[in-house]
């Protein structure tokens, strides 16, 4: 048998394919993070898989959440475990080989060195990740195994346990009618939303930054400073500032400017349709600034000899907007303004700060104006549904992560990776 | 028609068309800072100009509220969160920009697809998260929550400027005997300033705009933030509070504002490089 062969055999237990080796400090050192990591963990480990696979058995004793939080947390910790028993194996194996071959094996002073070397990018990389794993990637594995079961308030521990129903609160979103409804509304809604209001502030900025790129127009910076202000302004400041104004009863559109045009009040507030209306309206108020910045910077990029060549030729602005201005603006801020379809798709604030995604609407358990992630938040913290929540989550998280990728599959960066 | 009055004409109506969005944009800030003003606690009774202006809400707010300590939250909060998330993604992006190791590809196209995902779909799990390591209520959950959520968008950002620095560098700097660290600490990082200021930019702001993770995990009304705090402020008993929830606002408008304003072209700088390279 060749030593590679058995060194990794050896590394069944990790260390001794090492020792074999006659590599004892590297080995020991193996040995002792092994037995560490089972003195550590092994009790945890145990309940914690036992846990995610059963969901508890006995009430109040078993806290089903609390098991899941643990089960998913002993995954990770058994994922990175075996991501360093494949490393003992490989080291063992590799060492081995070298010996076959009647290579010299690295000194102590040697391995020191490699570590250092290898282990150094891992070592930057290291904290923030652990952070993300803890923070980030957790979270989505939690809900994406959260919307498995059928976590909702009537079963909530401690007094009731949680059980895995599989693919059932999936085909419930589409097979009860209260539920189907209302995540096709609500979907419907995201996608109107998402597409009015991000193209509404985009089209408001681009206009008024090619309106105030106008040679002969004064005082050019006072009026960008002035109308880059709702940018400047935290925006959550902002929406609860027209959550007041266009208050039915109280708020200053209706009473002072619709008022001045003679124009009866209207329910804002209270009608699903008005408050689409307004929100649209708040976006755009939000969102047109930073188009607007972004637009000029490429206007003054635009060389004038292209409009001057046009102006020989016999086009009119109309023609000089159409054929150079508009096509350079969006050549070279295209990305960016996918990006602004993406934010909106989540916007969560305005929907929320606004009007709590409301009015009420009857026949259906979310509000008239709520959004995807607007009604992931009242259904888990209101209507305590959570496995629906999770559900639902998934759902937005498989939408966006594909349409994402579609579109970044095109970007640069990503074929410098080869990542396709 | 001359080309003279067709100018005139195309001036004053691009006038007209500014004068209009300027109206529109400066009213709601006029309209607050008038509220802030009036005297009385609701909606209904105050105007524009207020007839007799007050500065009673401004006295009340720091008096009677928390408001002060909201602040002072959000801003140590928002710095704590920019100082640890710029370490974070200066190193994290510095590894994938200059070095092959194992599990590299996959973790850019893991960073790639949590960037995509925004984080507080997941609000329940972090929350009972936050609650089983005895975190809840505290700021230091808040700050690992931002720094984490973070992580992978900057460090696209970052590992796109570090790849534009040249390798030459590094490798003459090696050749002369320095080590890892001290190639980044004495060669990438004194060049990549300005993408790390906007990342700290970034990272100091969009806690600062939060609402949804600090109203989850924040209780106490004297550990909560600005954004949390003033919604609280008008959404029990709406109009009631409306005045002094308007003084709130000013006083965070106008700082933020100016700051801001005076950051600008950082932010603008900082967007188009994430959204074209991204």
């Amino acid at each position: 048998m060749t030593h590679r062969k058995t060194a990794a055999l050896l590394s069944i237990i990790p260390g001794v394919g090492q020792c074999y080796n006659k590599q004892w400090v590297k080995g020991s050192i193996f040995l002792f993070l092994a037995a560490c990591y089972f003195i550590a963990f092994l009790d945890f480990l145990n309940i914690g898989l036992w846990g995610i696979v059963t969901l508890g058995t006995e009430v109040p004793r078993d806290h089903s959440i609390f098991l899941l939080v643990n089960g998913v947390i002993s995954l990770i910790v058994v994922a990175i475990g075996l991501g360093f028993y494949a490393l003992n194996f490989y080291d063992a194996y590799q060492n081995g080989k070298k010996r076959d071959m009647g290579l010299k094996l690295n000194t102590l002073r040697e391995q020191y060195h490699n570590v250092i070397d290898k282990g150094f990018p891992y070592l930057m990389v290291g904290p923030g990740f652990l952070l993300l794993v803890f923070v980030v990637i957790f979270p989505i594995i939690f809900m994406l195994l959260l919307s498995f079961t059928n976590y909702n308030l009537y079963n909530s521990p401690p007094s009731k346990l949680v059980d895995w129903v599989g693919l059932q609160t999936f085909i419930e979103m589409f097979t009860l009618d209260i539920w189907r409804e209302t995540f096709i509304s609500v979907f419907a809604w995201t996608i109107i939303w998402t597409f009015t209001a991000t193209t509404l502030q985009i089209g408001v900025g681009i206009f008024l930054a090619v309106l105030l790129n106008q040679k002969d127009l004064k005082f050019k910076g006072l009026i960008r400073t002035l109308l880059i202000l709702p940018w400047a302004v935290p925006a959550f400041v902002s929406i609860l500032i027209f959550s007041g104004l266009f208050n039915d009863t109280f708020g200053a559109i209706n009473n002072d400017v619709l008022a001045a045009f003679g124009i009866d009040s209207i329910p804002w507030m209270t009608d699903p349709f008005y408050t689409k209306i307004a929100l649209i309206f708040i976006q755009s108020w939000l969102g047109f600034p930073f188009v607007m910045a972004m637009t000029t910077g490429v206007l003054q990029s635009i060389p004038g000899e292209l409009y001057e060549a046009a102006t020989v030729d016999g086009a009119t602005t109309w023609d000089k907007f159409k054929k150079i201005t508009l096509p350079m603006i969006l050549f070279t801020t295209a990305p960016i303004l996918i990006t602004q379809y993406t934010f909106n798709f989540n916007n969560f604030n305005v929907i929320y700060l606004f009007n709590n995604g409301g009015p009420a609407i009857p026949d259906q358990n979310a509000g008239g104006t709520d959004i995807l992630i607007s009604w992931i938040y009242n259904l888990t913290m209101t209507s305590a549904q959570y496995s629906k929540a999770a559900a639902v989550t998934v759902m937005l998280s498989i939408i966006i992560v594909s349409v994402s990728l579609f579109y970044f599959r095109k970007t640069k960066s990503f074929k410098d990776e080869g990542m396709i | 028609m001359s080309i003279k009055t067709a100018n005139r004409i195309r001036l004053t109506l691009s006038y007209l068309i500014l004068l209009g969005a300027i109206a529109v944009v400066i009213y709601p800030i006029i309209w607050v800072v008038g509220s802030s003003l009036n005297p009385g606690n609701s909606l209904s009774s105050s105007t524009i100009i207020p007839e007799n202006a007050t500065l009673d809400h401004y006295r009340k707010l720091f008096a009677e509220t928390e408001y002060l300590t909201w602040y002072w939250n959000t801003l140590k909060i928002c710095f704590i969160t920019m100082v640890l998330s710029v370490i974070f993604i200066g190193l994290t992006a510095y590894a994938f920009s200059r070095y092959k190791f194992v599990g590299r590809k996959n973790g850019l196209l893991l960073f790639l697809i949590l960037q995509m995902i925004p984080q507080f779909v997941a609000i329940l799990a972090i929350y009972i998260l936050a609650f089983q390591v005895g975190l809840l209520d505290t700021h230091l959950a808040l700050i690992l929550v931002y720094v984490g959520g973070l992580i992978p968008m900057n460090t696209y950002l970052a590992k796109n400027y570090y790849d534009t620095i040249p390798k030459e560098l590094d490798e003459s700097a090696r050749i002369d005997g320095a080590g890892h660290f001290r190639i980044f600490w004495q060669i990438i990082l004194p060049l990549s300033k300005p993408i790390l200021a906007v990342i700290a930019l970034f990272s100091f702001i969009s806690p600062f705009a939060d609402f949804i993770l600090a109203s989850i995990l924040i209780s106490s009304d004297e550990k909560q933030t600005l954004a949390v705090g003033l919604f609280n402020m008008i959404s029990n008993k709406f109009g009631n509070n409306f005045t002094l929830f308007a003084a709130g606002s000013v006083l965070v408008a106008i700082p933020i504002g100016l700051l801001f304003l005076s950051l600008q072209r950082y932010f603008i700088s900082g967007l188009t490089a994430g959204g074209t390279k991204g």
